[in-house]
């Protein structure tokens, strides 16, 4: 490994092009890791204006990521056409409709498509009217409206729009205040989001569930099929699967996911507010888990089966886990044979720069740097730096609901004792120790990378793969170097559980061994030299 | 069913729109932004629209789309964004080193007012623009037109901006393109060079965003119509502006600064609209048309009439941008296939007419529809009530195009689930020649499919 640069040494490298001012916000992003004792990361801060950022806004955290995902809510854009238009379709969330929730909106886009005449003399009229046409022609079982930029500098309420039509027309109608300028990333939007379903959806429904191990899984999106591996899993398992947030979900799953004994985080970034406010209104535990990674996937497992402390239940978890394993065995193997030692490179999301390196440890691949795109501190650090996370203006503004246990919903699932114990066994429920206590001392972890720097980082480290989204794609792979798309797997996956990482191997097998990179120069040019 | 509540009754909406037929004005401000050399497209509003439109541009690409952002915060949309766009400047200069920053407004800024002028007249007293460095501008409010006006404004920007009149070229013709692929441009370039006339083509995404794989990042590739052109734009003997949404306003822009004078025509798709145009080089460069583009429209000529009978009477529903649809019908129309309904988000002046031109005595039998109302489940319920034999449109058509078992010719912006757009042309009489032989694909790889054993034919 003598050959790979120092740490330090290129984090100079990478700053040192940049103006004072940016450099000295940059220094607080850029820091070299030290497992034992993460240093503090600027996350979550103001991108800087003018930098090449991969950040997106407020409004593509909650209606693309978390709102995005159910099929049976009609998502009325309102504003100006283009963020309904981005919006329509683009996050390969799958869904399989079935009798509770047979609607699939999923494929239409609606947008109240704002003109001058409205930004000029207010939205809301508009936006009624769309509602009720929406009503007329779908008669959904729920609409919610997002908000876009304009909107909220005009001041349409959009929540009083929300609350006359949902009275008027009788089904649950909720907005969504996820103007794009909100926060400083999507960040604030999966906050936003959380909020609004936790106040207008989330025990609306009383409907009984049947089955021991009742579970909600939050934060997992089905982008190519995740959830659907996970789903079966479950099933095999055992467990009984009330909602997910909201990957392959209905609105009457999520209206009755109070029913659950425990809440999986998948996505700590984008979910853990739900998982918080679910907690103290209805008593119900929420465990950190992660389902990339042949390795987390079983593990992610035992810990739901320890939880529920039955040891029939475990045992059926080790069996699935046995027979899944044995399944893929030899194509880890295989691939592994070709790819160990292999450096890669991850910046994507607020949870796949780090769930992905569980994958690429599978098969001996080294992450020798990565980051987020839009997570806080508490998902490099742990949750334990959440007393002393600073918070700003931005977050400040992102309303923060005050929530108590309901008198007759709540009810406690595990007392202070019973969790004391599970954390003595090893089960820490409510925590999440973030990417950096996984990663290797002296790995970059950069947060909010740019362009320039991801740049500077492939021409020194030269990785077999880097993974990040469709805006670096091919920027990346103009310089020789296979870029893996962490957004939307390029149009691959799934990569959930055993038989996604399967698939994964495969993938990350046929990047690094492509055969056309070898060829990229022309034979006339290669005499030359 | 992919969108199975979409009902064949159509019932008359005010307010809702659903599965457009258009997007917003700044993603064309980018587009045509990326068609200066050595430019770094800048999007003045909250980063969300910069990622968005630069995933989009990728997506239907596949080559990096850089682009920078002003990155509002709620605090810069409540005092105004000139501090951001101030930052954004300087930040850009010093560390991605463009030649120009071209900055197009979104409706965030727009809803605010920021007075851009007036923040790059800032800029420059502040020095934050270094020497032979440039910014230019378009205000492009996304509650205002569409992606085809947006374009249009950003292409009139460079003209005011850059455009100089200093010593006529009489043998120097301009090409505002419209918003087509890089291919087109790169055959539009060739075929005023075959006519034997210079050209300056602005933008010019050719060597942009078909940039060569060669294992090197280049921010800025070698593409690009450079300040210099488009400076001695003014000079041109004559402004061909392609299609009248995208094109007319740099075309007027040239003709009132440096009294180029101006000939708006519509796009260069098909037979007659190719003819047009070499007809308008032609009176440039003294009547002469060598034998090669002669022989290029015999050939075009020669496969309709070899493959007319597939072509005959189809009936066609399309769905895209002005200057597309009417170039297209004209075409569909030479070709005696039918266009039924033509479906386009975009608003604007004179479509109607346009259509109803090319259409000729077809015109009473086709629903042609525009602007508000117009979107792709209007569409949607006119295929349920009335089926054509085939689609033209975008991607997004793709779950019209399998419900109801309808071929699908992917054309126009966004083509994100297929390859070549950019790099083979539908412009002129070699873009047509590919526009039939995709035609013909779909209808025979259709009749292969569907003919019953004993009709399924070795010869077609």
């Amino acid at each position: 490994m003598s050959d790979i640069p120092s740490a330090a040494e290129v984090k100079t490298e990478l700053l040192e092009a940049y103006p004072k001012k940016v450099r000295r916000k940059r220094e607080l992003q850029v820091v070299v890791n030290d497992p034992a004792a993460p240093p503090e990361v600027g996350a979550n801060s103001r991108t800087i204006p003018g930098i090449i950022t991969q950040r997106g806004c407020a409004y593509a955290g909650c209606k693309g990521v978390v709102l995005g995902p159910t099929r049976d809510i009609v998502q009325i854009t309102h504003g100006p056409i283009g963020c309904g238009y981005y919006s329509w379709l683009t996050r390969r969330n799958q869904t399989r409709p079935n009798e509770l929730g047979p609607e699939n909106y999923m494929p239409y886009a609606f947008s109240t498509d704002m003109q001058e005449q409205e930004i000029i003399f207010g939205g809301e009229k508009k936006l009624k009217a769309a509602v009720e046409e929406a009503y007329r022609i779908f008669k959904p079982r729920a609409i919610a409206i997002c908000s876009t930029c304009p909107v909220g500098l005009i001041g349409d309420d959009v929540h009083a729009v929300a609350r006359e039509m949902k009275e008027k027309l009788g089904i649950n109608v909720f907005g969504f205040s996820c103007e794009g300028y909100k926060g400083v990333s999507q960040s604030a939007g999966h906050h936003i989001a959380n909020n609004q379903f936790f106040k207008h959806v989330v025990g609306q429904s009383d409907r009984p569930v049947e089955g021991r191990y009742k579970i909600n899984l939050l934060g997992e999106y089905n982008i190519g099929g995740d959830s659907f591996v996970i789903e079966d899993l479950f099933a095999r398992c055992g467990f009984t699967l009330v909602a997910t947030f909201s990957g392959n979900a209905c609105y009457e799953d999520m209206a009755n996911s109070q029913q659950a004994d425990l809440n999986l985080v998948m996505c700590h970034r984008s979910i853990n507010y739900m998982a918080q406010m679910m907690e103290t209104k209805y008593g119900i535990p929420w465990l950190k888990i992660n389902f990339i990674g042949a390795k987390s996937t079983a593990s992610s497992l035992r810990k739901m089966g320890q939880y529920f402390g039955d040891p029939e239940l475990a045992e059926r978890v080790e069996a699935v886990i046995a027979e899944e394993e044995a399944k893929i065995a030899a194509v880890r193997a295989e691939v592994r044979g070709r790819c160990e030692g292999k450096l890669a490179m991850l910046f994507v999301g607020g949870s796949r720069a780090h769930h992905y390196q569980d994958l690429f440890a599978d098969i001996g691949m080294k992450t020798i740097s990565a980051g987020y795109e839009f997570a806080h501190r508490d998902d490099y650090e742990g949750r334990r730096v959440l007393p002393t996370i600073k918070v700003d203006a931005d977050s400040r503004n992102i309303e923060e609901l005050e929530v108590a246990a309901d008198p007759a919903a709540y009810r406690l699932r595990k007392t202070e004792e019973e969790k004391a114990e599970l954390a003595a066994a090893g089960l820490r429920l409510g925590d999440y120790e973030g990417m950096m206590p996984q990663m290797e001392r002296g790995a970059l972890v950069i947060d909010d990378i740019n362009h320039h720097e991801s740049e500077k980082l492939i021409a020194r480290y030269k990785p077999a793969v880097f993974c990040a989204g469709i805006k670096e794609k091919f920027a990346v792979q103009k310089m020789g170097v296979p870029c893996k798309q962490l957004h939307n797997y390029d149009i691959g996956g799934p990569y959930a559980g055993f038989a996604g990482a399967a698939n994964f191997y495969r993938e990350i097998d046929r990047l690094v061994n492509t055969s056309i990179w070898k060829l990229i120069q022309p034979p006339w040019e290669a005499e030359e030299a | 069913m992919l969108l199975k509540h979409t009902p064949a009754e159509v019932v008359e909406r005010s307010a809702l729109t659903i599965n457009p037929a258009k997007t917003c004005m700044p993603i064309g401000a980018m587009y045509a932004s990326l068609g200066i050399h050595g430019c770094l497209p800048h999007s003045h509003g909250s980063q969300g629209c910069a990622a968005y439109h630069r995933s989009m541009l990728t997506r239907h690409v596949r080559e990096p789309v850089m682009a920078a952002t002003s990155s509002f915060t709620e605090g810069s949309s409540v005092f105004g964004g000139q501090a951001n766009l101030l930052a954004a400047i300087e930040n850009i200069f010093t560390i991605y080193d463009p030649e120009v920053i071209a900055i197009h407004t979104t409706c965030l800024s727009e809803t605010i007012g920021d007075d851009m002028n007036q923040i790059i007249t800032k800029a420059r007293e502040d020095g934050k623009v270094p020497d032979g460095k440039f910014l230019l501008h378009a205000n492009t409010p996304s509650y205002v037109g569409s992606h085809v006006t947006g374009f249009a404004r950003m292409a009139r920007a460079m003209v005011d901006y850059f455009s100089e009149h200093t010593k006529r070229n009489y043998d120097q013709v301009n090409v505002v393109p419209g918003w087509v692929e890089p291919s087109d441009m790169r055959e539009l370039k060739r075929l005023v060079a075959e006519m034997n006339l210079q050209c300056v083509l602005f933008p010019d995404l050719s060597d942009v965003l078909d940039a060569p794989q060669t294992g090197r990042m280049q921010m800025y590739p070698r593409g690009g119509a450079t300040v210099a052109q488009i400076r001695d734009a003014g000079n041109s003997v004559v402004t061909l502006g392609l299609g009248p949404t995208a094109s007319a306003l740099a075309v007027q822009g040239l003709d009132a600064k440096c009294k180029v004078q101006g000939h708006v025509m519509e796009l260069p798709i098909g037979l007659r609209a190719t003819d047009r145009f070499i007809a308008s080089l032609r009176r440039i460069n003294g009547g002469a048309v060598p034998d090669s583009i002669t022989a290029e429209r015999g050939r075009l000529v020669d496969i309709i009439t070899d493959w007319h009978q597939y072509f005959y009477g189809k009936r066609v529903a399309l769905v895209g941008d002005p200057d597309q649809l009417v170039a297209l019908s004209e075409f569909l129309v030479d070709l005696d296939m039918l266009p039924m309904y033509v479906i386009t988000g975009t608003p604007g002046k004179n479509f109607e007419e346009r259509m109803a031109k090319v259409l000729g005595d077809r015109a009473g039998r086709a629903v042609v529809k525009q602007g508000p109302g117009a979107d792709q489940f209007y569409l949607h319920q006119l295929i349920k009530n009335d089926r054509p034999d085939l689609l033209i449109g975008t991607t997004h058509c793709k779950y019209m195009a399998r419900d109801e078992d309808l071929p699908l010719l992917r054309f126009g912006f966004p083509n994100i689930d297929r390859c070549g757009h950019t790099y083979f042309p539908t412009v002129g009489y070699r873009g047509a020649m590919r526009l039939l032989e995709k035609m013909l694909d779909l209808f025979l790889d259709r009749k292969d499919r569907d003919a019953p054993e004993e009709q399924f034919e070795l010869v077609l």
